[in-house]
């Protein structure tokens, strides 16, 4: 199995008011595949995932020590353009949060900020974006409603569509079905292993047969620390540390 | 035992219903009274005429002056206030973490300015404007009210924007928008209607304030025309009318009185109406 | 590498610190600009004859407040009297005993209360409450009243602070946890003594800080006052007595007398303790507040 990294972390430190989140995570997630960070809750998951594209500096009191390389370049340098980063990479959270504003808009929003302007050009790809969401069908007679109209699964569809429509690399999703009905999340997770071909998805679960279904490429986080990562089959089957098989045998959750 | 128990908290419950009662009967009185008093004297003149020779005397004439004086002085301070408080309310919550120093410096500043009594603001705004050159003008009055209006409208502004999830923030951040983006084209969006309640609240504080405009905004006859005019406002005409010995000047307040509080009503209304149109987009 | 909308977005930050800060500084010019103003009353009269002699006579440079002064309190204080009991009561009835329709159609009742002109209270306190203070109240206790009196001026005020007593007060009870509620009714005690015992208890801190909020917009309140106090500069001795708070002195004088000397910097003087004594309010009230939040935690 050879990859090669998209994404990098030397070193990466967090804390939140004096108390480490994350402890001296070294890591590679590999390209074009999709990567799961598994782990009990609280043990800082989300706070890795969020680190991709400094969402974690929004916070009060948060300090990041240490870098994130993607493609080669330290996201956390100053002279990177903070937005041209988070374009790089979508994210998806637990709950679809739409923008206050139509469907159409919705998908329009990310291109438009970022300087397309023509009407037939964002048409077409509010088409594409719906479509690659698996929501075009549904939605495509009432483009100008509310989004907040749309059922929470076909809202997690369009965040996912209006992720993709700022054109990322990286597709970032923290625990993206929890919120939802079975249904939809096996829509959801079909959507994912479509995408893969096209973008790095790394997605944060706590439901570990989803982490079995979907990933290629596995992280176990504990207590802020990376116990150990590789390829999924490997994790799943023979895990090196003690702790890591008693998570996965549900000795401790 | 059981039933003195009972006595006990049926006597309590008796003071409670009464006070409740004490309470809505003040409000349901003092309406009542308004538009008792009011309707008496109301009269199509009182609203589309200006006072003529000899008004306050019991002459003909209505507070039209009045009514536009307070709409338009209250309307310029509110735009006025929204240009403050607005861009405040944004850049404590999204350029600032919502809890830091400076975000809670700038909160316990529109406390303690939403605390102070509006006689002050009159007070401070007349020096101001003597310290400026200013008379007492439309202009005067809009400096009052806007300093009088801003830490109401950045309260109620600074909560809305408060309750804006996390997680939408971030949904916009993801997509490559700036924070100025993020502030201005989601967040106001996803706050609308606390804008839209805390821009009526205030300008309802704003027209019904008699305290700030009594020395900063003068008297006149005339609807004012130019910023460097005095203006009429609509609670000093009620209060001067009052002061007259005159039966028939005195009705005129009253009626005058049935005036603001009919725009402060409908104010109120609209406030509600809006907020319930406006939420079809907000995912709660 | 920073992109053009980089650079609007730096920018607008600095406009909008620039207009935040300009905003958060209001209350210090306005401290800073009432101090200036009544420095040259304080420099002729010391303070102790400001606060404690009632010799009130501009035109012989003598600015003792003291009758103001007790206006004040006298009238602050009776409406305490009167709103305090009120609004705790209907608070507590709204929040435990109310059927759920009364409490919601007394949201926007508070509202529209709140929302009222002092103005209109004024008119009202003058067409109700004068007359009722000079022919009930009055003659009751075989007294002779104006009408416009310290009574008339605390009547109105209470009407004017029930709103926000009421309301802080029934959210600090909405803060109190249900299990509170479960625990006490489940060892057998009644609703009321579960109220009296338990939620009373917890919810103390809360209601001083409602109640201290209401009173600051009692003390500053101007133009209701100012109508049905009577406006007499002599200390009173019963609440049927007229008065002169400071607010209705600021009012009445401020900007038509300013051509004796000293006069308008005895007002604005009147108007920086106003100021201050708000702020005490505030702070104490605050300081009230942020206990039961770090008790609660």
């Amino acid at each position: 199995m050879k990859e090669t990294s998209h994404l990098r972390t030397e070193n990466l430190t967090v804390s939140y008011g004096g108390a480490e989140a994350l402890k001296n995570i070294n890591v590679e997630i590999p390209e074009k595949q999709i990567t799961a960070i598994i782990g009990p809750s609280g043990c800082g998951k989300s706070t890795l995932l969020k680190s991709f594209n400094r969402l974690l500096e929004e916070n009060d009191g948060v300090k990041i020590s240490g870098r994130v390389l993607v493609d080669g370049a330290d996201i956390y340098s100053d002279s990177e353009d903070i937005t041209c980063i988070r374009k790089k990479m979508g994210l998806l959270s637990q709950r679809p949060y739409p923008l206050p504003m139509s469907i159409y808009d919705n998908i329009a929003f990310g291109p438009r900020i970022h300087g397309m302007k023509k009407k037939a050009g964002l048409d077409r790809l509010v088409e594409k974006y719906l479509s690659l969401a698996g929501l075009w069908d549904e939605v495509k007679d009432r483009l100008n409603e509310p989004a907040s109209r749309l059922s929470i699964g076909q809202q997690q569809r369009l965040c996912l569509a209006r992720g993709l429509a700022v054109e990322p690399e990286i597709i970032l999703a923290d625990e993206p079905t929890s919120a939802l009905d079975p249904k939809s999340s096996q829509k959801i997770e079909e959507e994912f292993k479509k995408l893969k071909s096209d973008y790095t998805i790394i997605i944060v679960t706590h439901i570990l047969r989803q982490a079995r279904r979907l990933a290629d490429y596995v992280l176990f986080i504990y207590l802020g620390e990376l116990i150990e990562h590789g390829p999924s089959r490997q994790i799943f089957e023979s895990p090196r540390e003690q702790v890591t098989r008693e998570y996965i045998q549900g000795v401790i959750s | 035992m059981t039933s003195r128990k009972k006595i006990e908290e049926l006597f309590f419950k008796c003071l409670m219903v009464l006070s409740l009662l004490a309470v809505m009967g003040s409000l349901v009185l003092i309406i009542g009274t308004v538009i008792y008093k009011g309707a008496g004297s109301m009269s199509l003149d009182m609203i589309t005429s200006t006072p003529e020779g000899g008004y306050y005397l019991g002459k003909k004439g209505g507070i039209l002056n009045a009514i536009a004086g307070s709409l338009i002085l209250t309307g310029i301070a509110t735009v006025a206030a929204i240009a403050l408080a607005l861009p405040l309310a944004l850049y404590i919550n999204l350029y600032r973490a919502r809890r830091s120093r400076f975000a809670e410096m700038v909160r316990l500043s529109m406390d303690f300015l939403w605390g102070i009594p509006s006689i002050v603001y009159g007070a401070f705004g007349f020096s101001v404007m003597i310290f400026l050159g200013i008379r007492a003008s439309l202009l005067g009055g809009i400096i009052a009210v806007t300093l009088l209006i801003i830490p109401i409208m950045a309260r109620a502004i600074d909560e809305a924007v408060s309750l804006v999830p996390r997680e939408l923030l971030d949904s916009s951040y993801s997509l490559g928008a700036t924070r100025f983006e993020a502030a201005f084209k989601i967040v106001v969006r996803q706050c609308l209607p606390g804008i839209v309640s805390a821009v009526l609240i205030a300008f309802g504080r704003g027209i019904g304030d008699a305290a700030s405009v009594l020395f900063t905004a003068g008297f006149s006859d005339r609807i004012p025309l130019s910023l460097s005019e005095p203006a009429a406002t609509l609670p000093l005409a009620i209060f001067f009318q009052l002061g007259t010995p005159f039966p028939e000047v005195r009705d005129r307040a009253y009626a005058s009185a049935l005036i603001l509080t009919v725009i402060i009503l409908a104010l109120s209304i609209t406030a509600r109406v809006l907020a319930s149109r406006f939420n079809r987009h907000i995912i709660k | 590498m920073a992109g053009k909308r980089s650079i609007r977005d730096a920018r607008a930050g600095r406009l909008m610190f620039f207009m935040t800060s300009a905003c958060a500084l209001i209350v210090v010019f306005m401290a800073a600009g009432l101090l200036i103003k009544s420095f040259p009353v304080l420099r002729a009269n010391s303070p102790a004859q400001i606060l404690f002699s009632d010799s009130w006579s501009p035109l012989k440079g003598e600015f003792g407040m003291l009758a103001f002064i007790a206006g004040t309190v006298w009238v602050t204080g009776l409406s305490a009297l009167i709103a305090m009991p009120v609004s705790l009561f209907s608070a507590i009835y709204l929040s435990e005993y109310a059927p759920s329709w009364l409490r919601k159609i007394s949201r926007p009742f508070m509202d529209v209360l709140a929302g009222i002109p002092s103005v209109v209270f004024g008119v009202w306190g003058i067409l109700i409450i004068v007359p009722l203070v000079r022919d009930c109240i009055a003659p009751f206790f075989g007294v002779y009243s104006s009408g416009y009196s310290i009574l008339a001026a605390s009547i109105v005020l209470a009407v004017m602070v029930f709103p926000i007593i009421i309301q802080i007060t029934i959210e600090v009870f909405h803060s109190i946890p249900g299990e509170l509620r479960d625990a006490s009714l489940s060892l057998g005690a009644t609703k009321w003594q579960t109220i009296k015992l338990v939620l009373l208890r917890k919810a103390l801190p809360g209601i001083i800080a409602a109640n201290v909020l209401g009173f600051s917009r009692a003390f500053g309140e101007t133009m209701a006052v100012l109508m049905v106090a009577g406006n007499i500069p002599a200390i009173p001795h019963s609440p049927l007595d007229a008065g002169y708070p400071l607010p209705a002195l600021i009012a009445n004088n401020y900007g038509e007398m300013l051509s004796i000397p000293l006069y308008d910097s005895a007002l604005m003087l009147a108007a920086l303790v106003l100021f201050l004594i708000v702020i005490m309010f505030n702070l104490l009230s605050r300081y009230i507040l942020s206990r039961i939040n770090l008790r609660a935690a």
